[in-house]
């Protein structure tokens, strides 16, 4: 045992093929160990070296430098350029926190993220139980159940810019298509995208039309991975349609779940071109999220705010790794070995 | 199976006392057709709208009627009159090449990760999944200004270079979830017989991994294909734009031209949609594959 260390340690991770000792068995490896962990070890990260460096290079390197401009006043009028044949120096000076200080306090951060907050819960939760709904519908045998499957994912199918523009031609308020069958009921046109309240709901639902194929048919798969026998076994012991749902579906569904749940309230977070594409941030700023509301100030307004567009990035960053962890750390305290 | 289920509902309707599976009153069916049939209609309208849209004509193009004086001239005119095909020729050459590069990039490193334990594997797992979730926000400056640095601004290659940040990561990951598929016995295997690990990664297991790359490749072409912030952003000029950059020419706050707009909309979402449909199946497999076993 003693003298097999890592045979033993790599065994108790299982199959790997590569065996190697394994991290964390004892004192800081001393050169020789570095060099048998070389002579170990080369292959793999051969392997991963590309993948290394292009994220170093590419990721890696741009991060570095947004988080240093997030601690600047970088913008338009002072940082390198060329115009014509000149080329200016940057003038920017690093101003420490100011910015970080700036966006906490100020309201329009705050602003910003409450409508982003309830932006991606509404969006995720109603995603997740239409989706849950159109599965479990989906998941029984009824007649031209392909047929259906095959027009509820259209939605995903085409890329977003293109269904966004499709609906903002069905939102036009003059001659929308909505406000068409509207007029025909004797309703007055609604302002879909031209009312503060009316362009949050009109954003909201089509994001919703977006993410409900991808959740359907991740619920679908996990429902099908569901063994009928544990309904068999509920339908003998007499329980109703509701208990099964409750009690055998909602579990047994609990990895899906979690996974696309996850996956979904990011992308929403992140969800840059439905509000980009629709409404701009509009009106006024009504419908900006954070990551629009970025976007405005490095690009949209003059002179370019690169410094506070920067700031607000690291900010959503560290906000949606704050939630991954905080998610996972309830999955685990609940049992959950994800 | 189906004769299992059968039985069972026979025996329900027999002694009554809660309704089982695949045992529904008509009402309950026409209830759940009903629902799927609604569900379906608001799924397809705005798609099948845009296109009945684009096949009248311009002038009619805000009537409610379905048909009107079906024509094509939507197509040809923006064809001849606009940059539609430099766009589309430019999102061709941007995603093909960030996806291509992606996947070769990535390929070793999903095997690595799928199969060998070495030190820093936690972390470059970590680091793969917290970069799918950077948002656009966090990278576009610092991008931005290196770019207009090195003059890679409204360069296809500059583009490419910014698509793999999304790419490369995101190919890794999924990869790494279409290896973890296949059995190990098969590397074993290959050891056996004297190849070298990257022998066995060549030889054995990436033919067989040959769905999973399509689909990784496929999911990752779409993505680009379909991204809009950089886009926006880098390329100005109406022969460098991309196709997400060139719709918004067609409608803006001064106005909207719903003839070539729904006609553009038309060529750029029937491939994409053909090829996914076809794919769909496992797209979700390789993805929910990899995030769950982590």
């Amino acid at each position: 045992m003693a003298v097999h260390t890592s045979q033993s340690v790599a065994k108790a991770a299982g199959d790997d093929v590569a065996r190697g000792p394994s991290r964390g068995t004892g004192n800081p490896p001393p050169p020789s160990r570095l060099r048998r962990a070389m002579s170990v070890h080369w292959y793999a990260w051969a392997m991963v070296a590309p993948v290394v460096i292009v994220i170093g290079v590419i990721i890696g390197y741009p991060l570095v430098r947004g988080i240093y401009l997030s601690l600047t006043d970088a913008n338009e009028r002072n940082v390198a350029r060329s115009i014509g044949v000149n080329e200016l120096p940057a003038t920017y000076s690093f101003v420490g926190v100011d910015n970080y200080v700036d966006a906490l306090t100020g309201t329009q951060f705050l602003g910003t993220l409450g409508w982003t907050l309830v932006w991606t819960v509404s969006c995720v939760g109603i995603t997740f139980c239409l989706g849950m709904g159109l599965a479990n519908i989906l998941n029984r045998r009824i007649a031209g159940r392909s047929a259906y499957r095959m027009a509820l994912i259209l939605p995903w199918a085409i890329p977003g810019f293109v269904s966004v523009f499709a609906w903002r031609f069905l939102y036009n308020e003059d001659r929308g298509l909505l406000n068409k069958i509207l007029g025909g009921a004797g309703i007055d046109g609604i302002p879909w995208l031209n009312d503060p309240t009316w362009a949050k709901f009109s954003v909201i639902a089509v994001n919703v039309w977006l993410g409900v194929p991808f959740m359907m048919v991740a619920l679908l798969g996990g429902l099908q991975s569901i063994p009928s026998e544990q309904y068999e076994a509920a339908e003998m012991d007499g329980a109703t349609a509701w208990q099964r749902f409750r009690h055998i579906t909602l579990p047994g569904l609990r990895p899906v779940s979690t996974t696309v749940i996850l996956l979904s309230t990011i992308w929403t977070f992140n969800m840059f071109p439905v509000i980009f594409l629709l409404t701009r941030g509009g009106p006024g700023e009504a419908t900006q999220i954070l990551v629009t509301q970025a976007y405005k100030f490095s690009f949209e307004i003059s002179p370019r705010d690169f410094a506070q567009s920067s700031t607000w990035g690291v900010l959503i960053l560290v906000l949606l790794m704050l939630f991954a962890m905080v998610y996972r750390r309830v999955l685990r305290t609940q049992g959950d070995n994800w | 199976m189906t004769t299992a289920t059968a039985t069972t509902a026979r025996h329900s309707a027999r002694k009554p006392k809660a309704r089982l599976r695949g045992d529904r009153s008509p009402a309950a069916s026409v209830a759940l057709h009903l629902t799927l049939f609604i569900a379906s209609v608001i799924a397809v309208f705005p798609v099948l709208w845009v296109l009945l849209t684009s096949l009248k004509p311009a002038k009619f193009a805000t009537t409610t009627d379905f048909f009107r004086e079906t024509t094509f001239e939507n197509y040809t005119n923006l064809i001849r009159d606009t940059e539609f095909l430099s766009w589309f020729g430019n999102s061709v050459v941007v995603a093909g090449l960030s996806t291509v590069i992606g996947v070769f990039v990535s390929a070793t490193t999903g095997y690595a990760v799928s199969r060998f334990r070495f030190p820093g594997k936690r972390g470059l797992m970590w680091t793969l999944l917290i970069t799918q979730m950077f948002p656009v926000a966090v990278l576009i400056v610092p991008i931005y200004n290196i770019m207009s640095s090195i003059g890679l601004l409204n360069q296809p290659a500059g583009l490419v270079i910014t698509y793999l940040t999304i790419s490369v990561p995101f190919c890794a990951w999924m990869m790494k979830g279409f290896f973890d598929t296949i059995p190990r016995e098969i590397d074993e295997s290959g050891q056996v017989d004297g190849l070298t690990p990257f022998g066995t990664f060549w030889r054995l297991i990436l033919p067989l991994a040959k769905p999973g790359l399509a689909v990784t490749a496929f999911y990752s072409f779409i993505t680009a294909w379909g991204e809009v912030a950089y886009a926006s952003a880098f390329m100005v000029g109406d022969e460098n734009l991309t196709l997400a950059g060139g719709l918004q020419k067609f409608v803006n706050q001064y106005g909207a031209q719903w003839g070539p707009m729904t006609a553009a909309s038309v060529l750029i979402a029937i491939p994409a949609a053909l090829v996914f449909l076809f794919a769909q199946k496992h797209l979700v497999t390789g993805m929910s594959a990899g995030a769950v076993k982590g």
